[in-house]
């Protein structure tokens, strides 16, 4: 029917390093979100408490993270920090981007979420003797990182994908191995369809951990 | 020293002009992705909301697929299975195919969420009224699902302009592309990486105003 020979084997020999690269993606995917929460927390408070500098600083990394491709982000970390002198290694330039997206983003979702929540929490809270500090760790960031669990999960899943774009600044996760071994061999249609499927399951998986993590996590 | 060749010239005004045409390819290609694709989307949420049972099995497995499956690798896959079936595409048709089905997956479960936002009661009264069901679509569900879906549409359009950078791994010069190129010529990435920022910034950040705008104003 075509006219093309299908080699599969090559795929299967190597599917064990895309296995592994696929950890890799997964680990600066996880790093990413666990470091972009909590800069994203910090970000949403900035802009909603406070004023002059710090709050204009907040209001530009939201809105450069929400209104500027990733991929540039990546090469702003690769590219325009090395120009700078400060080289970092791929595996940090993902992490770096990846970061800086997230939390632009979740610092937006956060900023609902703590809209949502009643602003009497805030004052009982302060009135049973607990600090500011105390008050945002105990009462209102759980409440704000519950409301904001399902746009969490799509945040999480956008950072796995993205974190594809590795493969552009030379990083060796999912799809950097996956143009390796596809270079090496030349059979790139191969290769990239493997990667697909696997992309396709993590997603699958990720959103099938995180709903039944919410049932176990929101019974009350 | 003097009579030394040197293989790199310094920005020039000259490139600004280069990355001007970029900016416009890259909003080429956004535009008509994002217009067929909407469309293409809208027909896809309607089937997706009236659920008969082959469009639920068939349709919206493959659409998942677009939103799963990271767009760098959905591109790559293509342009290299293109041509095993026959056709030959060059960069910009396989980055526009792939773009124009990324928004109609994304757009879809934006209008299906839409026409389920119009209520029941309103749709039986409309029928009620004696119009028939095209009619009802028309002059009852369009309008109020239009601004009801309004922000997330534009949130998805906004997200194919910045993702279109992606199309640069074919070899579709874009703005993305056209700064990598002058970053290897000029040898100051910094400089290009952020006027090719400021190009994005300037494009995404109006729309994403207005759509808050537009949005505070129908909420009202």
């Amino acid at each position: 029917m075509f006219d093309y020979n299908f080699h599969w084997r090559p795929v299967l020999k190597s599917l064990p390093d895309l296995l592994e690269a696929s950890l890799v993606t997964l680990q600066v995917a996880v790093l990413s979100m666990i470091i972009g929460i909590i800069i994203g927390l910090f970000l949403s408070i900035i802009k909603l408490k406070a004023k002059g500098p710090l709050q204009w600083f907040a209001s530009c990394w939201i809105e450069l993270a929400r209104n500027t491709p990733a991929l540039f982000q990546l090469f702003f970390f690769g590219f325009g920090l090395g120009a700078l002198g400060i080289h970092l290694t791929p595996f940090f330039i993902v992490l770096a981007g990846l970061t800086f997206n997230n939390a632009g983003y979740l610092a937006e979702n956060f900023r609902g979420g703590f809209n949502a929540v009643p602003e009497t929490q805030m004052k009982a809270a302060r009135s049973l003797g607990m600090n500011l500090w105390q008050a945002y760790t105990r009462i209102l960031v759980p409440q704000v990182l519950k409301i904001v669990y399902y746009p969490m999960t799509n945040q999480f899943v956008w950072a796995v994908l993205m974190s594809s774009l590795g493969m552009l600044v030379g990083f060796r996760e999912l799809s950097g191995e996956t143009q390796f071994f596809a270079s090496k061999t030349y059979r790139i249609f191969e290769y990239f369809a493997a990667a697909a499927i696997i992309y396709y399951l993590m997603v699958k998986l990720i959103l099938f951990v995180s709903r039944v993590l919410a049932t176990r996590l929101f019974r009350y | 020293m003097e009579n030394q060749i040197s293989f790199f010239s310094s920005f020039a005004l000259n490139d600004i002009f280069f990355m001007a045409e970029a900016a416009y390819r890259t909003l080429l290609i956004s535009i008509i992705s994002i217009s067929i694709g909407t469309f293409i989307g809208g027909i896809f949420g309607w089937m997706l909301f009236e659920g008969r049972i082959i469009a639920i099995i068939l349709l919206g497995p493959i659409l998942d697929v677009f939103r799963s499956v990271p767009l760098i690798i959905q591109l790559v896959l293509f342009y290299n299975f293109a041509p095993i079936v026959g056709f030959d595409l060059n960069a910009f048709e396989s980055g526009l195919v792939i773009l124009t089905l990324y928004t109609a997956a994304l757009v879809a479960n934006v209008v299906r969420g839409g026409i389920a936002s119009v209520g029941q009661s309103m749709r039986r009264a409309a029928r009620s009224l004696g119009m028939n069901y095209w009619q009802d679509l028309r002059y009852v569900v369009f309008p109020i699902g239009v601004r009801a879906i309004f922000p997330s549409w534009v949130g998805v359009a906004l997200g194919v302009l910045k993702d279109s950078a992606l199309v640069s791994v074919l070899g579709y010069v874009e703005l993305l592309r056209a700064s990598q190129i002058l970053m290897t010529r000029t040898q100051e990435p910094l400089l290009i990486i952020a006027v090719a920022g400021a190009f994005y910034f300037a494009l995404s950040y109006p729309i994403s105003r207005f759509s808050a705008r537009f949005e505070r104003k129908w909420s009202q």
